[in-house]
């Protein structure tokens, strides 16, 4: 599943940062930020407004990340 | 020895205390300029080693990746690489990592450590890592690297003693052997097994803190809370400084020039040289406290934060979370709201949030707002709990916000580069705001105001002074002295162009001078119906006499020419100096004075019909 569909504070592992079109910088930024296979992410806030942008913890670090830019990294979560 | 001051490179990811560590390092021994070309900022230090040595340290911007996504993020790649322009490439690396953040900063350190230059890893916040129970196994990390490690706590005095005495030595620590081999993440993962151990558990008292400032009711509530703080302050502790700054330099004027005959040397010394110095000065103390509260929250981390709440909001108008700041400063003066676009990385982002930063409504417009409304909405209740004055100058603000983001969504239609703008802001661990840092970035903004725009401003007011001074009146004058003045010509000339919008040659008069400042405009229009006395004195007495002789149509003209005018010249003078680029400017007049112009026609025509 992508992450910007991931509930809350669920957490999973990324399996892949896809690109949107060809060379896209956000996705080359994602992976520079961390967002690599095997990586633990979890969502833990939402912006107040149609819970857009995402709070992603990865690591020690929350990244804010807006929907379109969620969607490009693909996790599978953990099983409860 | 060698008699050159060795050059050093300060580089590290966003967030890593670097800057800190910057101003630990180099105290108040700075200098603030432009990289040549770009708006990015130059930091550059010298450091006095206990043995006499001097080294320049440059603080290069926070960068997460060679592979860079903002002008920064170039500057950093470029001179790390010895190929920027102008700029020698560094005899010695200080790579920053906070040692409580090394899963995203290590990958960064090893980025730069293939550059194959001497280099020394600092290991900063090494405090905060240790009462977060992240143990690091610093002669492990050391002998992985082959570069020297050295651990550094930026925040606390002495805390960067162990590096400055590592910089102190002669020999440089030997270029590190580069191996390409291994994917960058596959090499932190197995440099963190190596050397760190990490608690399950990390960053309680973020996770508590931002469970209730991210959250969607409290969140925006606390939001709130803090916004209403800032105006309160920068609109009534301000306002004393203010008048002693006024009240000060208008008495330095008038003890400086009172030996002086009346003449022209001595107008232009009062009126022109001190009361243009009172102009500038008597922004500064609401720029300080603005910017003391943006420091605040921008070093506990809170500001990005404030960014996140409002992204969804301000990205539908084209703008982004992170504008949310500027913009509100603009409030008080669009001056300190443009110079704070700085933390704006996207350039087109940033771009349209200082083209519309002007159109918040100023407190320099309020002198004028208050005159007019004054003079010509009656006193009067309407739906019986608001007050029609009130409403009027809501409604004045509020047609200031709205146009801003009208006119920041067509800046978005119209713009060629429609590839995504990225958001992805890293919101770092809450601290305590350490003073000498504040206190190092509040000299900076000072200085930046005073001597790069007061500069300009004092300029532009010498001038304008000569222009409603010369030539003089001639000895059995009619009218007021302005009317024969260069400007009062200009106002007779401009007047055809201002008649479809009902401003009659007096406003026109008024408006010159009023380039200066907004607030002048007020005691101009006194100046050219023959008032004198105090600035308060003017505005009682301009009341009444200016509802006796406009149309109420031409007074509503006037209030909507002034929700949009650019005609604050210091405004368009630090947006020439945040852009570099005339271009920019002429762009921002031009659709201001259009939207003016039209604003004020439509609402003439409109209140023309109705009156």
């Amino acid at each position: 599943m992508r992450l910007s569909e991931l509930g809350h504070h669920i957490v999973a592992t990324v399996t892949a940062v896809e690109d949107a079109g060809a060379a896209d910088p956000i996705a080359r930024r994602l992976r520079d930020l961390g967002f690599v296979a095997g990586e633990l992410v979890k969502i833990v806030a939402h912006g107040p407004v149609q819970r857009d942008p995402m709070l992603v913890q990865i690591g020690y670090t929350r990244f804010a990340l807006r929907r379109a830019e969620a969607a490009r990294v693909q996790v599978t979560p953990e099983a409860a | 020895m060698s008699t050159a001051a060795l050059r050093i490179a300060l580089v590290g990811n966003p967030n890593c205390g670097k800057t800190a560590l910057f101003n630990q390092l180099t105290g108040s021994r700075q200098k603030v300029a432009n990289y040549a070309g770009v708006t990015v900022e130059r930091k550059e230090g010298r450091v006095l080693t206990p043995s006499g040595r001097v080294l320049q340290l440059l603080d290069l911007p926070g960068a997460y990746s060679f592979d860079a996504a903002s002008p920064d993020e170039v500057i950093t790649r470029d001179v790390c690489h010895g190929r920027y322009p102008g700029e020698a490439a560094p005899d010695l690396i200080v790579c920053v990592a906070d040692a409580t953040n090394l899963r995203l900063h290590l990958r960064f350190v090893l980025e730069v450590q293939r550059l194959g230059r001497p280099m020394v890893l600092a290991l900063n916040m090494m405090d905060a890592a240790a009462r977060r129970g992240v143990r690091i196994d610093v002669a492990e990390l050391q002998r992985q690297l082959g570069i020297p490690v050295i651990e550094t706590v930026a925040v606390r005095r002495d805390g960067a003693a162990a590096l400055i005495a590592r910089l102190d030595r002669q020999d440089l620590p030997p270029a590190p052997t580069v191996t390409t081999d291994h994917d960058l993440h596959i090499a932190v993962r197995a440099l963190l097994a190596a050397t760190v151990t990490m608690p399950s558990r990390t960053g309680s008292v973020d996770d508590a803190l931002d469970r209730i400032t991210l959250h969607p009711v409290f969140g925006l509530a606390i939001l709130a809370v803090l916004m209403f703080l800032i105006f309160q302050a920068v609109f009534s502790w301000a306002q004393p400084l203010m008048d002693g700054i006024g009240a000060g330099i208008a008495a330095l004027g008038a003890l400086a020039t009172q030996s002086l005959p009346d003449g022209a040397l001595k107008s232009l010394l009062v009126n022109g040289v001190f009361s243009g110095l009172g102009s500038v000065l008597v922004f500064l103390p609401q720029i300080l406290i603005l910017f003391l509260f943006i420091l605040v929250l921008e070093e506990s981390g809170y500001l990005p934060r404030a960014a996140f709440l409002l992204d969804r909001l301000m990205f539908k108008a084209g703008l982004t979370g992170r504008a949310f700041i500027p913009l509100l400063s603009s409030f008080a003066c669009a001056i300190p709201g443009i110079m704070a676009t700085r933390s704006i990385q996207d350039p087109r982002d940033r771009l349209t949030t200082i083209l519309v930063a002007p159109l918040m409504t100023c407190s320099a417009r309020l002198p004028v707002y208050t005159l007019l409304i004054a003079a010509f909405i009656p006193q009067r209740t309407v739906w019986g709990l608001f007050n029609l004055q009130g409403i009027v100058l809501f409604g004045l603000y509020f047609a200031g916000v709205t146009s801003a983001l009208t006119v920041a969504s067509v800046i978005k239609r119209l713009r060629k580069d429609k590839s995504e703008h990225a958001l992805l802001m890293e919101l770092p661990s809450y601290r305590i705001p350490n003073p000498r840092d504040i206190a190092i970035g509040l000299k900076e903004r000072a200085e930046i105001f005073l001597k790069r725009v007061g500069g300009i401003i004092l300029t532009l007011i010498i001038l304008l002074w000569f222009l409603s001074s010369f030539p003089a009146a001639p000895v059995d004058a009619a009218l007021p002295a302005i009317n024969y003045s260069l400007a009062g010509r200009i106002g007779h000339f401009m007047q055809p162009l201002f008649a479809p919008i009902g401003f009659g040659w007096q406003i026109c008069v008024a408006l010159i001078p009023g380039l200066a400042a907004r607030e002048v405009a007020v005691s101009a229009l006194g100046t050219v119906y023959a008032m004198s006395g105090s600035d308060d004195a003017v505005a009682t007495q301009l009341g009444p006499m200016i509802a006796h002789q406009w149309s109420l149509a031409t007074a509503l003209s006037l209030l909507a020419w002034y929700v949009f005018a650019p005609q604050c010249l210091s405004t368009l003078a630090i947006i020439r100096r945040e852009t570099g680029s005339w271009k920019i400017v002429a762009i921002a007049a031009g659709y201001l004075f259009a939207l003016a112009y039209a604003g004020a026609f439509v609402t003439f025509r409109i209140a023309s019909l109705w009156s």
